[in-house]
């Protein structure tokens, strides 16, 4: 079950300097061990005051209503349903770096996928507040599962892709959940090992679970990790499907498609990735971890990201192409006449701009493995895939079947930026504690590809490959006069 | 549970570990685990250990899993309270796909993880004796179980024989138990031999 017997002098190492084990363990875990830094304390303190603020704005939604936002009959899913399929996207990278980049046998994956997991975890648990907290009365959220009651037991429609919904995402959170801790319980045993102060050794002692590193333990967490990591494959398409659906099932012009499933999990991809820059750029900066988030890493991610923005954008055209060749004038007065154009047509030609045009300067090297090119795009992509689901929603919505119900003036109150922005202080301060609290980078899964992949190895092999070239070269030349030689002896 | 003594050798490189393992197992010891700080592929095989059956477990609590949502959906869609929407069919077995979907992985997830954690002992407040701090940073960490006519004096200099660079004897419990951590650390004796 290696992850890279052997490889090749062509591809960049992984882990950059001349790494050993106890270095690799050092440095992941000396944040840990140490007071954090000043721009810690700043970006954590305004988190959580971006937090708070949330707080209040759900506080008046709970306590006013939904009225205190501005959606309306006719758009009736304005900025929360926006914001629920964007934050339940970004989720997507994690997982797609956690799993199938594990069954891919992609090497690279080791450098970010605790923080991708880490970060999925958090995006699901923003995501899920927003169907919950549309539902007005939130304290009877709970009504959406089957359990027996003492109305009938009256159950659920399992025949709706809301309820699909509740199913995806709980299961999606729980999951992911459940395959980052198990791949955290080893590094979390090393944290503890290292412990000096008896609070933290007790503290680490219970998240490690007393692992021990026991060579059977060992053998059955490679199993689960993989078993995981194929239950994980179909389960991320699965949820975004899913989501895709709560659109696609409806008789809504431009919601109504076939082509909603693969386009939505490819931008959940395209922006999970470009999340995944974000955080990724600022934590190996503020925490020194160039070395093992090297720019191959880097280019690697921004390969996936111009792969999955092409994708969005043949699908943005492949939609623009359908409506006008499927002869349906709902469909084509939706697209050509209240999309691209009319009064919200500055957002989808941003959309445009942020997803399909701007990552394709990503074919060019350079500025693939250009550190603030690279920061920019990211936050460039994740306000192109907002507009992406506010376009959908927005400019399908404000032009109803009947005219006596259009809708232009939908602007969101100060409670419902208020809620998206209390997300970003939720994501920002578990992100934080994470950095802080947990090793940032999977030390185990490191030290695994370190004797295959890290620098010193790299050089070895150099001289290895040189020889055994050679004496290839040897061995040919030799052939060719062995046999140059028995066709004169044939002669 | 009773206590027990070990020979304990570490080693720094797995390229020294793997023939020491062979030449231990030859020499007729009995190696209680080895201990290292990440997965070292071939090092089971190499131990002799069989391989895990844990996949199987997963593919049977996924089976559960399918099997109650598919159940569940039809007796309370066909038995339980049959409504009429819109005059589609009940039984709306292509509908519930995504749902029996979810609680397959769901299950098979769960089930996978909780029985991990058996099997391997591993919960919050479990004590258990670690050999060497270091068995999860860098050192690979071999502990031989002594029998009654295990002769330790030999059995160390044999293990720095294959190359481990610190060998000492310790006793302990070898099982598990749940407890606080540092008020049971004053079970155990250790002494240093070479």
């Amino acid at each position: 079950m290696s992850l890279t017997k052997y490889e090749s002098q062509l591809r960049e190492p992984l882990v950059n300097g001349n790494k050993t084990y106890g270095q690799v363990t050092n440095d992941i875990v000396h944040t840990i061990e140490v007071k954090p830094t000043r721009l810690w304390y700043i970006g954590f303190y305004v988190s959580v005051a971006f937090l708070l603020f949330g707080v209040y704005s759900v506080y008046r939604e709970v306590t006013y209503g939904i009225g205190q936002w501005n959606v309306n009959r006719t758009i009736g899913w304005g900025w929360d349903i926006t914001n629920f399929v964007w934050w339940v996207g970004i989720g997507h990278a994690g997982t797609l770096i956690s799993a199938i980049l594990l069954l891919f046998r992609q090497g690279w994956r080791t450098g970010v996928n605790r923080a991708a997991e880490a970060m999925t975890i958090f995006a699901v648990m923003c995501a899920g507040q927003f169907p919950i907290f549309h539902m007005g009365r939130v304290w009877m959220a709970f009504f959406t599962l089957p359990y027996p009651n003492t109305r009938g037991p009256l159950w659920p429609n399992f025949n709706s892709p809301l309820l699909w919904d509740v199913f995806a995402i709980s299961t999606y959170f729980t999951v992911s959940l459940l395959f980052w801790y198990s791949g955290l319980l080893p590094d979390l045993a090393t944290v503890r090992d290292r412990a000096k102060t008896k609070l933290r050794k007790h503290l680490y002692g219970l998240a490690s679970f007393g692992w021990s590193g026991s060579t059977k333990h060992w053998q059955r967490h490679e199993s689960l990790s993989l078993v995981l990591a194929g239950l994980s494959t179909p389960l991320v398409l699965s949820v975004h499907t899913i989501v895709s659906f709560d659109f696609a099932t409806s008789v809504v012009p431009g919601w109504h498609t076939t082509i909603f499933p693969p386009y939505f999990v490819a931008g959940a991809i395209f922006s999970g990735f470009a999340m995944v820059q974000t955080l990724m750029l600022i934590t190996r900066k503020v925490m020194n971890l160039q070395d093992y988030i090297t720019l191959g890493h880097i280019e690697a991610m921004n390969k996936v990201i111009v792969l999955t923005g092409s994708i969005v954008g043949c699908a943005y055209l492949t939609e623009l192409f359908m409506a006008w060749y499927s002869m349906v004038p709902f469909e084509q007065d939706i697209f050509f006449k209240y999309r691209i154009a009319g009064p919200y047509g500055w957002s989808y030609w941003l959309m445009m701009t942020c997803n399909v045009i701007s990552p394709q300067l990503f074919w060019f090297r350079k500025l693939r493995r250009n550190v603030t090119f690279t920061f920019i795009m990211s936050i460039v992509v994740n306000i192109g895939m907002w507009f992406e689901r506010f376009v959908i929603i927005v400019s399908s919505l404000y032009r109803d079947y009947l005219p006596s119900s259009w809708s232009v003036y939908y602007r969101p109150t100060i409670w419902e930026v208020g809620f998206y922005l209390g997300t970003f202080g939720l994501f920002f301060t578990c992100y934080f504690l994470f950095s802080k609290y947990f090793p940032v980078i999977a030390i185990a899964e490191i030290k695994h590809v370190l004797k295959t992949t890290g620098e010193s190895f790299k050089n070895e092999m150099t001289a290895l490959e040189q020889k055994e070239a050679d004496s290839f070269y040897d061995e040919m030349h030799h052939d060719h006069h062995e046999e140059g030689n028995v066709k004169v002896a044939h002669h | 549970m009773a206590l027990k003594k070990f020979v304990v050798g570490c080693f720094e490189d797995e390229k020294v570990l793997f023939p020491a393992v062979a030449k231990v197992r030859k020499a007729g010891y009995k190696i209680h685990d080895v201990y290292t700080p990440f997965p070292v592929h071939g090092l089971d095989k190499a131990m002799g250990l069989r391989d895990t059956s844990l996949h199987t477990a997963g593919f049977l609590f996924g089976l559960i899993g399918t099997t109650t949502a598919v159940t569940f959906m039809t007796w309370v869609f066909t038995k339980d309270w049959p409504v009429n929407i819109g005059g589609k069919p009940n039984f709306a077995l292509p509908a519930w796909i995504p749902i029996t979907f979810e609680m397959t992985v769901l299950c098979a997830a769960v089930g996978m993880v909780l029985s991990f954690l058996y099997i391997c002992q591993l919960a919050p407040f479990v004590k258990r004796h670690h050999f060497h701090a270091r068995a999860t940073d860098d050192l690979f960490v071999m502990v031989i179980e002594c029998g009654d006519k295990t002769n330790e004096k030999e059995l160390s200099s044999f293990l720095s024989s294959t190359g481990a660079t610190e060998v000492n004897t310790q006793v302990a419990e070898e099982g598990w138990w749940i407890g606080r951590y540092d008020k049971e650390q004053e079970l155990y004796k250790e002494t240093n031999i070479a």
